[in-house]
């Protein structure tokens, strides 16, 4: 067994790989076969998707008209700008420039709150209109047949998508106080990459979320 | 092939009481020959090996041979030809068995927890029965031999009124006849099938339904054809006169406002004319096509905004969904098929 | 070797195991958690079958159905899918490789703490009532907003996670634990067969994890999306789950063919015919897998075209899994060949495997599957290939890597008897089955006709057979690992690297990596 912690920072690294860069690269791969995971989950998603809105495509095009795109594009906005800053977080760890680097993670969480704070606000509309999925709609269905099908689909998927936002913002949290503990530098800043590929899958669900949910 | 009657009469099969079923039976003796034929191959080669080459000192050498590119390649590509010819013999008979035959007498088959129940189109509804004994007698479909059947079959709650209880799926199995088809709650699935022997047989439930899954069998009597049109004839002598599915179809064509905007002479009014309308070609507002089936009836009586008609507008008719139960549907269905 | 620092007695005490990141002490507390829970499946496998012993009614249908639920939900979930590549493929394949441990030791651990977590959630549905719905999980039937199948399908859901938190791990492994000289053509067969699993351990896995979320959604909320009161597709829901479902067949198949592979080569004491068409064949079967679920559906009312597609992809799965027994057999060829309790399993295996393949081709040709879908034909090919299959490959491997495992041999004439009990049991349970398919029985039922009983009582009589050569198996391994004599390095004289280290191996696994100059099974 390892004897305490290791200092990875200065080049320590576990004891079944062959050296730091080794364990760096193994990590990353780790993290990226995982993402495909993640991406299957939503693939699942966006297949049902498809194939309801093929079925009833005026439910998607009535139920599209209760999101408004506004506040959806400001978070697509809000989330890019937080990738950005996350890049810059881990270059900044890398350059060993801990301020920076602490300031753009704290950055990320606080844009991640950003667009959790209009999710809030969007549902608490929905909800107070009834919009609600399946069985619980009480709200107008204008005629429209199976109309709470969308509201499915809307709070399944975002749902889904606020809840990796919020798992997302615990993570970089954990980064950043890490490396305000001055643990990452030069040669360790695995945690931070990996937390950062997480980062821009969540953005990257959102891109695809965006169009389909507020602009059909 | 001398061998595959050989095959079949030690196959287990059931009777077989279609021409379809005996079909499927010559691929399956053919399947059980094949495969006995190469397990007992392989099986031998393997004992002959075991037994040939067993270890005789601690110290044996033996052969290197890593590969031997021909004999992979035969053996990947002998069994790839056998499974193909399988498959498209298997494939030819399922399409067979797929095809609704001409003028087929229609049965309207509903299924619910845990219970069959036949609908003829005169109206004549059979469900299962108590003997003088108290021993439940299966639902029995009675149909005449050599003509052709098709069910049309769907799912449907025991208790309309409870919100938790589902609909669910069933399977319709006739073991006789070699056809099984799901029955999924919400649409019609269909089957069709010609007996060629007369007598009982069973049919079974074989997707899981619940706690009386096992016990939801059915019974589908063919008989000649004299004997069914007695059996036809007999019953509309005793007991009250049901009203035959389209004439219910027509009270309700007449009483749930159908009549408003659905003409039966084939003039065009604000919804399309019933005249004809069954199997016919459609084309909708969104350019694509489809033909007028029992699902796409049962789609647009329950809610008519799915597909609109090109030429009509869309949100004129109320939907139907909760307002007439699935029997209703199947009448309303019934009767726009007798409008010729 | 056992005066010698190894796994087992490099520390002491409860928490240490708890704690431990070892894949090998890992890999034990898979063992202990798998076996428990394998014996809970057997119990309730032999409830089923007594209760089919005679027709008519010994428990309330009700309570079989929970039964038939919960032989399905554990088997499936908590017992095969993971079985062979958490234990076996967490505390041999390190080994193989010639590395030190997975690449993701925390990560190993974490997943054993889903699959507990899973696990509780098996148990707490039990208490909520107990879920009834069959391991399918089919819709509607299981949305009746009942506390039972919401906690039960999330069980299924957390072991996922375990599922995916392995095969991370292990591709990872695969690409870059590999020692010096150790290229992906120099691995062990056992190793390619857990590789390909763990590709579809991580891509079929999260696609059954989102299906049964939205089932718990379905039952908690009523979202409707496979309610067709609601406008929802049922069928979906199939289709979504066999999505899973059926590469999920191979992540329960492909690592015992891989065990297969070692033992073959080990008893026969010959280098593998065809190593390369092997281990690609494992690659082409997990890829093909994909694109087969629909071959559960040919009843489900899917169009005839998706019918006749799905038939032909599926048989092309016969291709490489029939490349794979010839090429067994062909090892055989001019071998020396010793008839150890191992290798007794691996034969049983090869018997046993090709019948559940040739009754596969029955089922792939549409014609015949559509009289044979959902009865007992189709029970008694899943029967022979995942349990003839996979556990005939299990406990071939558990033999084999016992010495290795615990560094003490077991008792060979015990050993022999499990397997007489277990292989007869086997074939007497499930092959009358068969017959009972042919003649029309359906699955999943709690009571049949009389013309069904003969046949029934010989497959219970068979059941308990199997359940007594378990009883045997298990006291040969308590009796192994305390009294056995000790094993030493190779006791089988295979050439793979585990067997170059000590038994047990100590926690560092090797004490120098090794470096490798030619393939796993050079018996010249």
């Amino acid at each position: 067994m390892s004897t305490g912690k290791l200092d990875k920072k200065n080049g320590e690294f576990a004891h079944h790989f062959n050296d730091a860069e080794h364990e760096y690269v193994s990590s990353k791969e780790g993290v990226w076969i995982f993402l495909t995971s993640e991406i299957l989950m939503f693939g699942a998603l966006f297949v049902g998707y498809f194939i309801y809105s093929n079925l009833y495509p005026e439910v998607f095009e009535v139920g599209s008209q209760s999101t408004d795109w506004r506040l959806g594009f400001t978070n697509t906005i809000v989330l890019l700008a937080s990738s950005l800053t996350m890049a810059l977080g881990i270059y900044y760890c890398q350059k060993n420039d801990k301020k920076k680097a602490v300031m753009n993670l704290a950055a990320t969480v606080v844009c991640g709150a950003i667009f959790m704070i209009v999710k809030y606000f969007e549902y608490s509309h929905k909800i107070h209109e009834g919009w609600l999925p399946g069985q619980w709609f009480h709200g107008d269905t204008q005629g429209i047949e199976n109309l709470p099908l969308y509201f499915s689909f809307y709070f399944m998927m975002t749902g889904l998508h606020g809840i990796h936002v919020l798992a997302g913002m615990g993570l970089v949290t954990w980064v950043a106080i890490r490396a305000n503990r001055g643990e990452f530098g030069p040669h360790y800043y695995t945690p931070v990459e990996g937390v950062g590929l997480f980062w821009h899958l969540i953005d990257l669900i959102w891109i695809f979320l965006f169009p389909l949910l507020y602009l059909v | 092939m001398w061998w595959i009657p050989t095959a079949e009469a030690q196959s287990f099969m059931p009777p077989a009481a279609t021409q379809i079923a005996e079909n499927v039976d010559t691929l399956y003796g053919f399947l059980l020959i094949s495969s006995l034929v190469s397990f007992v191959l392989l099986m031998g080669s393997l004992a002959y090996f075991v037994n040939k080459y067993r270890r005789k000192t601690d110290s044996d050498k033996t052969a290197y041979i890593t590969h031997d590119y021909r004999l992979e390649f035969l053996w990947s590509f002998i069994p790839f030809v056998i499974f193909m010819i399988c498959f498209a013999w298997g494939a030819k008979i399922y399409l067979d068995m797929r095809a609704v035959p001409e003028a087929a007498l229609q049965i309207h088959v509903v299924a619910k927890k845990w219970d069959w129940e036949f609908i003829y189109k005169n109206g004549r509804k059979i469900t299962s029965d108590v003997d003088d004994e108290g021993n439940k007698v299966p639902a029995t479909m009675v149909i005449p031999v050599n003509k052709p059947a098709q069910m049309i079959m769907t799912s449907t709650k025991v208790n309309p009124a409870d919100k938790k209880d589902r609909a669910v799926l069933h399977s319709f199995f006739v073991p006789a006849f070699r056809v099984k088809q799901d029955i999924v709650p919400g649409r019609y699935t269909q089957l069709s099938f010609t007996p060629t022997k007369e007598g009982t047989f069973w049919i079974f439930c074989t997707e899981y339904c619940g706690t009386g899954h096992s016990n939801m069998m059915g019974r589908v009597k063919v008989v000649s054809e004299q004997a069914f049109n007695d059996w036809v004839i007999g019953d509309e002598s005793g007991g009250p006169k049901e009203l035959s599915l389209a004439d219910k179809g027509k009270e309700i064509y007449k009483t749930r406002a159908c009549i408003g905007c659905h003409s039966l002479n084939g003039s065009k009014m604000t919804g399309p004319t019933w005249k004809g309308l069954y199997g016919s070609d459609r084309v909708f507002a969104d350019g694509s096509t489809g033909k007028a089936d029992d699902n796409y009836l049962r789609e647009s009586v329950l809610n008519s905004n799915a597909k609109i008609v090109k030429g009509y507008q869309p949100n004129q008719m109320p939907a139907y969904q909760g307002q007439l139960t699935d029997e209703d549907v199947t009448a309303v269905i019934e009767f726009i098929k007798s409008v010729k | 070797m056992s005066e010698g620092k190894n796994y087992i007695n490099q520390e002491a005490g409860l928490m240490s195991w708890l704690t431990s990141r070892d894949h090998k002490r890992i890999g034990l507390l898979y063992f202990y958690s798998i076996g428990f829970f394998f014996f809970i499946g057997g119990v309730l496998a032999m409830l089923i079958r007594t209760e089919l012993f005679r027709s008519g009614n010994l428990f309330d249908p009700a309570l079989y159905n929970r039964f038939m639920t919960y032989h399905g939900v554990i088997m499936v979930f908590f017992v095969i899918v993971p079985g062979i590549p958490a234990i076996l493929g967490n505390i041999i394949m390190p080994l193989h490789l010639g590395a030190r441990d997975v690449a993701f030791p925390t990560v190993n651990l974490m997943s054993w703490y889903c699959y507990v977590g899973g696990a509780i959630l098996a148990f707490w549905s039990i208490f909520l009532g107990g879920a009834d719905t069959g391991w399918t999980f089919y819709t509607p039937y299981s949305i009746n907003f009942s506390g039972a199948n919401i906690t039960a399908a999330l069980a299924a859901f957390v072991a996922g996670f375990s599922s995916i938190l392995t095969g991370v791990n292990f591709v990872a492994t695969v690409h870059k634990l590999r020692c010096p000289g150790m290229t992906m053509k120099r691995i062990t067969l056992f190793t390619w067969s857990l590789y390909a699993t763990a590709i579809l351990q991580v891509l079929a896995t999260p696609v059954v994890g989102i299906t049964v979320l939205l089932l718990v959604m379905e039952n908690i909320f009523g979202i409707g999306i496979f309610d067709p009161e609601m406008g929802g597709d049922p069928v979906l829901f199939q289709h979504f789950f066999w999505f899973y479902s059926h590469p999920a067949v191979y992540i329960m198949i492909l690592p015992a063919m891989g065990i297969i592979s070692e033992l073959i080569t080990t008893f026969s004491r010959k280098t593998i015919f065809g190593y390369t068409a092997i281990a690609y064949s494992s690659l082409a079967i997990a890829g093909v897998s994909f694109l087969v679920w629909g071959h559960h559906m040919f009843t489900s009312s899917q169009s005839e075209v998706a019918a006749v597609v799905f038939s032909v992809i599926t048989m092309l799965v016969g291709v490489p899994t029939a490349i794979k027994t010839f090429n067994w057999v062909a090892t055989l060829y001019k071998g020396s060949i010793q008839m150890q309790s191992p290798m007794l399993y691996a034969l049983g295996f090869m018997f046993i495997f090709t019948i559940g393949g040739v009754t596969g081709i029955f089922l792939s040709t549409i014609a015949t599957d559509i009289h044979f879908h959902d009865t007992y034909f189709v029970v008694a090919h899943f029967h022979y290939v995942m349990v003839g299959g996979t556990l005939m490959a299990i406990m071939g491997g558990a033999y084999y890597w016992f010495p290795k495992i615990t560094g003490r041999m077991f008792s060979e004439p015990w050993a022999r008897m499990s397997w007489v009990f277990i292989f007869v049991g086997f074939n007497v349970t499930f092959f009358p089955q068969f017959v009972l398919g042919a003649m029309g029985m359906p699955r999943r039922y709690a009571d049949y006709l009389p013309a069904f009983e003969s046949l029934n009582q010989i497959s219970s009589l068979g059941s308990y057979m199997i359940g007594t050569g378990f009883l045997i198996a298990l006291y040969t391994f308590v009796q192994g690992a305390y009294r056995g004599e000790e094993a030493g390095m190779n006791p089988w004289g295979s050439k793979t690297l585990e067997w170059t280290i000590p038994s047990p191996p100590p926690h560092e696994n090797f004490e120098e990596i090794p470096t490798v100059t030619a393939g796993p099974y050079e018996y010249r």
